[in-house]
């Protein structure tokens, strides 16, 4: 079989699993449930506020995650990276096993320990003689951030770690012996080696908290809807399917979009 | 932090008296580091005095780096103290020690422009902007480096990039210049053109204290007032240049600085007269060389360097051995000649050679003179 016939198999493999599908909600998107062309139901979702709403809610969460994530990926990084301590490889693995877990084993840890019945509000119950458990933030937005948060901070740390282990030392202590105090050192020297880094990890960690599922359903916080939630709603629970397409197609130009973003910044980071 | 500034004028004609201040001495005293049960640097008492340039010489591991990286505060020792100037810098952390190092691959910080890197020590100790300006543009000058202030350490070559990396720690006015390897990542013609332009530094900036720690034995010998010369983390020999070259105390320092040639002999008689000269005995031939305190009858070892054995005799070169012919190698500008003497092989640099060599494996006579020559001890080791 001649070289350029070799592209068909994965050609057609794409076009089955990923393509098709793909074509089929953006066609059902603009299609209503008679099967008629229907541009006018897109922009009244586009309009509606239980989809800006949602989409508010994306965006919050997508955005206060990767803050978060950023800000505990290059705090841990550092350490990890700069402060020498025994046992600091041991620590940078098990980080990175978070990983391998299913994002909606950190919510059942977080509800065992910070549920309405978990083990803080038990204790101070407890402790205090408390009618009703006092540690709420867990079932509101701030709950599903901190979840999120400590599920993909290790999607910034790995290529953050990978960044730092790049950076001369011998500049670290050349800014020192010119003297330059830790915390000057870090923003002039170490991070500027780190940007790509810091882009790359945060917008991956945009990427996957905005497509987040399962942390969110799994809390089950009222009023948090996201959009991903939202699609979940109106096609499952509503059989709405054109509305939920067309959640679907904007989430996928959200997510495409990002994730050029990762692709660039990976791309200088030599990734 | 103040940091004071040193004396001395600028190389690159820029206005002198812009450079000035005093340069610190540096003590160690009994100063030690070891990583767990492993020592590196064994006690070192060593003293370096204002405006001098210091060079530890000694192979990979003899603890050199060690030492100059506890003055900077990278290493904290296990016992013994450092002092700069008056003060005791040893619990203090290396931005409060008033240095500028320079190390081998110029650690320049990539993102920042050449004059960005120049003043990076003085924004770090917060001096004014007119002051960072000024400074910048004479350190610059003073490496020959002005017209490159914009451009980034990429656009460089490695010898201007090192030529920065010494005007970024020029620029903090340093009390103690710490070169580590400063030029071991360049090649060799840059590395002569560099050796000879920080020597040219120093004759203009004379209060500037310079530890310079390398494995090159040319360097030290062109730059240093004194070497210090370690092995197996203690100071095997420690001196005046001039005097540690011509005199080696022991047989670890004749070696490695100018690889000298160390013939076993019998002292005749020991050192007398004005010349201090002994005589020693090598099978029949009687050598008069520098003594110290040998006795007839020690046996000890000649030192001779092999640019200092002649081919011909005459009045001066008085000392005279028979070696057996064994290699010559033709470079240029010198001849090697290697030599059997009673077992030893010996090397001669020579730059003229007669009109015609013996053959190999013929015997051939060896001159020198007694000022050349001086007897070390075979049992001290370094």
């Amino acid at each position: 079989m001649p070289g350029r016939f070799w592209i068909v198999p994965p050609a057609a493999l794409l076009a089955l699993l990923f393509f098709y599908p793909l074509a089929l909600i953006v066609q059902q998107a603009f299609t209503d449930d008679s099967g008629m062309a229907n541009v006018a139901e897109f922009a009244r979702v586009l309009h509606a506020r239980f989809f800006l709403n949602a989409l508010i809610n994306t965006i919050t969460i997508s955005v206060a995650a990767t803050a978060g994530c950023l800000v505990v990926g290059l705090v841990l990084g550092l350490i990890l990276a700069f402060v020498p301590f025994p046992g600091s490889g041991v620590i940078a693995r098990l980080i990175d096993t978070f990983i391998a877990l299913p994002t909606f084993l950190v919510t059942l840890a977080f509800t065992f320990l910070y549920g309405s019945a978990g083990m803080l509000n038990a204790g101070l119950m407890e402790v205090f003689s408390l009618q009703a458990p006092p540690v709420n933030f867990l079932y509101s937005t701030w709950g599903v951030v901190l979840a999120e948060v400590t599920v993909y901070s290790p999607f910034v740390l790995r290529p953050l770690l990978a960044a730092f282990s790049l950076v001369d030392r011998g500049q670290i202590e050349a800014a020192s012996v010119l003297g330059a105090r830790p915390f000057r050192i870090v923003r002039q020297v170490i991070l500027p080696a780190a940007v790509p880094a810091l882009i790359a990890g945060g917008s991956l960690c945009l990427l996957l908290t905005v497509n987040e599922f399962g942390i969110v359903l799994f809390i089950g916080a009222k009023g948090v809807i996201t959009l991903p939630l939202l699609i979940y709603s109106k096609a499952i629970q509503e059989s709405a399917y054109q509305v939920a397409c067309i959640i679907a197609v904007i989430n996928i130009a959200l997510s495409l979009g990002l994730f050029g973003l990762y692709r660039f910044a990976a791309g200088r980071l030599g990734a | 932090m103040s940091v004071p500034a040193f004396t001395g004028s600028n190389v690159m004609d820029v206005d002198a008296a812009k450079i000035r201040g005093a340069g610190s001495n540096v003590h160690f005293d009994k100063v030690s580091v070891a990583y767990g049960a492993h020592v590196v640097l064994h006690p070192l008492t060593l003293d370096i005095a204002p405006g001098e340039i210091l060079a530890m010489i000694g192979p990979s591991g003899s603890g050199k780096t060690t030492a100059l990286r506890a003055v900077a505060g990278f290493v904290r020792p296990a016992s013994g103290r450092i002092r700069i100037g008056a003060t005791d810098v040893t619990d203090l952390p290396p931005y409060e020690r008033g240095l500028g190092m320079v190390v081998q691959n110029y650690a320049l910080f990539p993102h920042m422009r050449v004059e960005d890197n120049v003043a990076f020590g003085l924004r770090a100790q917060g001096a004014d902007k007119s002051l960072i300006g000024e400074r910048v543009k004479d350190s610059l000058a003073t490496v020959g480096m002005s017209g490159f202030a914009k451009r980034y350490p990429r656009e460089l070559s490695g010898g201007q990039q090192q030529r920065v990396a010494i005007a970024r720690a020029l620029a903090v006015r340093p009390r103690v210049l710490l070169l580590d390897e400063p030029l071991s990542a360049l090649d060799a013609q840059i590395r002569r053109n560099m050796v000879e332009e920080i020597a040219k530094l120093h004759r203009d900036l004379p209060g500037l204290t310079i530890l310079y720690v390398t494995h090159d034995q040319t360097e030290a010998l062109t730059l240093a007032d004194k070497i210090a010369i370690m092995r197996d983390g203690r100071v095997s020999s420690h001196g005046p240049t001039i005097e540690l070259y011509r005199r080696p105390p022991n047989r670890f320092t004749a070696e490695f600085l100018g690889r000298a040639n160390l013939l076993p002999v019998t002292v005749a008689e020991g050192a007398d007269g004005p010349k201090g000269l002994a005589k020693a005995r090598l099978g029949d031939a009687v050598l008069a060389g520098a003594g110290r305190s040998e006795k007839p009858g020690d046996k000890t070892l000649l030192c001779i360097r092999p640019q200092h054995l002649s081919l011909t005799g005459d009045a001066e070169h008085t000392n005279r051995i028979v070696g057996t012919l064994k290699e010559v190698h033709w470079q240029g500008e010198l001849t090697h000649l290697v030599l059997d003497v009673d077992g030893t092989p010996v090397r001669v640099s020579a730059t003229r050679l007669p009109m015609s060599l013996p053959e190999r494996g013929s015997a051939m006579p060896l001159f020198f003179t007694p000022g050349d020559t001086s007897l070390v001890p075979e049992d001290v080791r370094g």
